[in-house]
């Protein structure tokens, strides 16, 4: 169980803001595009020059190296990047992610080649990578851009999963009935700050 | 042996004749390509005389102060090249001082340890040897380094997703940009193994044909070119290390991030 912390956050572009996330809940953000949702969640796990403080489960965000950070708190983009040409290549040695492929409908995709990828086989690929090193803190942007109402489905139940095992989740999403669907507070954003409702 | 042949301007003059054939045939053919071939041999013709009368200067006059100027002068001239061969450049004076710093670095250890070691001149920075022989390596070394650089740098920009798709995933700096380091490093040393290769068998050196050409026994001339050879081959090593490392190294920053805003904006 991890609450996310957000204090007074800032980038050139964005912010201050401050929000605070429960543990297993699901805090949705919505905005046009460049409201600088995606860069939100760049700042968060440190991937941009920013001022303000993150905390997670007590841990702060200052107090470790980044890369022990982003272990902790783990943002699926939109457009995820792959470094190697098998699917399998992109995952820990030895992490067991059979079962969470399997859960998005992926069952068998280890040994596919990444050039071959569809859209939103990629997308759904990068959560399970992201998922398989067990984050306290998920951040996922716009999950389900590419995918049909089933797969849509699957990732929806696997977020659903993450907040039941008590991580805090925030959901940058462009589709407002998703947003109600997954979380009980929605956010707005424009211009680089967080609306006050 | 042979003794030295002297040449006169007017032999100089007969041969630039083939060049002004070549912009003869421009002509006929549209080619445009005229006044470049003119330009560039005019330029070349100066820069060589010129070059000429200060190495005379400095030789007649032998002073450590004015090598290490000729040197400084020789460093600034690659650094420039350097940055102007790259298609992304780092920003601000990043762009020339790190490719002009890694030359200075490699040129300056590679040199002085040859010049002590293994040819000796009385004194060890005697401007007749220190200058052709720091002339020799920047020159090439310079090839390495802005290879690597400019591979490096466009790596990064087109790989940025998967760089950063790693960083996410908790892995340092050093271990997201390594597949786009090596291909730098391996783009920055073909050029000498290259050459290296073909040495000999495909093509001879210029400055063995040089010293062949003015009477020296091509045994000798051959023990010069290895050794310079080899100083090309490690300085160059030498230089695509550092010029990659430290622009990798600017290019990141000590929270894992990738900061390609250090790069400057490419002008189309």
């Amino acid at each position: 169980m991890a609450a996310l912390r957000i204090e007074q956050l800032a980038t050139k572009l964005i912010g201050p803001i401050s929000v605070d996330i429960a543990a297993g809940e699901c805090l949705a953000v919505m905005g046009q595009s460049g409201a600088g949702k995606s860069l939100l969640l760049r700042a968060i796990v440190d991937l941009d020059p920013n001022t303000g403080n993150v905390v997670v489960g007590g841990r702060t965000r200052e107090a470790m190296p980044a890369n022990e950070w982003r272990k902790l708190v783990a943002l699926v983009p939109a457009e995820s990047g792959w470094w190697a040409d098998r699917v399998g290549d992109h995952f820990p040695a030895g992490s067991d992610a059979t079962q969470l492929i399997g859960r998005l409908g992926l069952a068998g995709s280890m040994e596919w080649e990444v050039g071959r990828l569809s859209t939103g086989e990629r997308q759904r690929l990068s959560f399970a990578r992201a998922l398989c090193r067990k984050p306290q803190a998920l951040l996922v942007d716009e999950p389900t851009a590419s995918l049909d109402d089933h797969a849509t489905g699957l990732v929806e139940d696997l977020i659903r999963g993450c907040c039941g095992e008590g991580m805090a989740v925030l959901l940058v999403t462009h589709d407002r009935r998703q947003a109600e669907r997954m979380a009980k507070r929605v956010l707005r954003m424009s211009d680089g700050r967080i609306n006050v409702p | 042996m042979t003794s030295y042949i002297p040449l006169t301007y007017g032999d100089l003059l007969l041969a630039s004749m083939f060049l002004t054939m070549n912009a003869l045939f421009s002509i006929l053919l549209s080619l445009r390509l005229e006044r470049q071939l003119i330009v560039s041999a005019l330029r070349m013709v100066t820069q060589l005389f010129v070059v000429g009368l200060v190495l005379k200067t400095v030789f007649s006059l032998s002073s450590p102060w004015l090598t290490l100027l000729v040197a400084a002068v020789m460093v600034t001239f690659a650094g420039r090249e350097i940055w102007a061969r790259q298609h992304r450049r780092l920003s601000g004076v990043w762009g020339i001082g790190l490719g002009g710093g890694s030359m200075l670095f490699a040129g300056t250890v590679v040199t002085v340890f040859a010049l002590t070691t293994q040819i000796q001149p009385t004194p060890w920075w005697s401007p007749q040897f220190a200058l052709p022989l720091f002339g020799m390596i920047l020159g090439n070394t310079m090839t390495g380094v802005s290879l690597g650089l400019d591979t490096l740098h466009t790596a990064l920009h087109s790989e940025r997703a998967a760089i950063e798709a790693r960083l996410l995933l908790g892995s340092t700096r050093w271990q997201a940009v390594s597949p786009a380091h090596q291909r730098a490093l391996r783009s920055g040393f073909t050029p000498i193994i290259n050459s290296m290769a073909a040495t000999g068998v495909v093509s001879l050196p210029g400055m063995m044909t040089g010293q062949i050409l003015s009477g020296v026994d091509p045994q000798e001339a051959v023990k010069y070119q290895i050794l310079i050879t080899l100083l090309i081959g490690g300085a160059t090593g030498l230089g695509v290390l550092a010029a990659t490392f430290a622009s990798v190294w600017r290019l990141t920053d000590n929270r894992e991030r990738l900061r390609l805003d250090r790069l400057a904006a490419v002008k189309r």
